[in-house]
């Protein structure tokens, strides 16, 4: 199983903060955002697995979390 | 009581009590920077400010941001204090401390800090408007 989690507006615009995905086929990340629950993630989108910074091309395993954010607005 | 260096915290932020951990006889230089909630965004009046964050990670990424900047800059102390919650008008969202032997280091070293703060850790910011409406802040856009 994956853990995604969405941060600030992204929560409203996918419509969880925190949901269970089972590990599919998909062995990157940008495999699993290809899903159409993810259809209206945006293109500027910052993605950490397991609150590391990462790209599309990040592998995905069991167990892993993945978040979703906005560009950030701290400060 | 123990001060982190960095923190994400849910109350008021002390900038008295982090300006006391840089004492240091190496810093020729202290410099205390609070980022204070506004009443306005370009042409819009702000009624209050909220923070999240993703709290676990932006603690990492601020451990991080830390150790840079005393490594680039050639800091004696680094402290960095973001609050989250509502933070009221005139009430810092965002503490930094930098003390360095001289001045220009521990200036660079807040305008450096507050410039990674904004690209990388993830912490954002809600404004409500004096004329009604609230909107998420996203990098400098608002949405």
């Amino acid at each position: 199983m994956l853990t995604v989690l969405c941060f600030a507006r992204y929560r409203e615009l996918l419509g969880f903060d925190r949901a269970e995905f089972p590990l599919g086929a998909e062995g990157t990340l940008g495999e699993l955002l290809a899903d159409p629950r993810f259809a209206s993630l945006p293109k500027d989108a910052l993605l950490a697995v397991n609150r590391t910074f990462v790209d599309r091309q990040q592998p995905l395993k069991d167990g892993d979390e993945v978040a979703l954010m906005p560009p950030v607005s701290g400060g | 009581m123990m001060i982190p260096y960095v923190a994400v915290m849910n109350s008021p932020l002390d900038p008295v009590a982090l300006r006391a951990e840089a004492h240091d006889p190496r810093a020729g230089s202290v410099v205390v920077f609070e980022g204070c909630a506004r009443n306005h965004h370009d042409d819009k009046d702000v009624e209050l400010l909220a923070y999240e964050a993703f709290e676990s990670m932006a603690v990492t990424e601020l451990e991080k941001l830390r150790t840079e900047a005393m490594e680039r800059f050639g800091l004696t102390q680094c402290i960095i204090h973001h609050r989250i919650g509502v933070v009221p008008l005139c009430e810092a969202a965002v503490v930094v401390v930098t003390a360095s032997a001289h001045r220009k280091e521990s200036f660079e070293a807040v305008v450096w800090i507050m410039d990674i703060i904004k690209e990388r850790v993830p912490i954002w910011k809600r404004e409500r408007y004096t004329e009604g409406g609230e909107s998420w802040v996203e990098g400098e856009q608002r949405h």
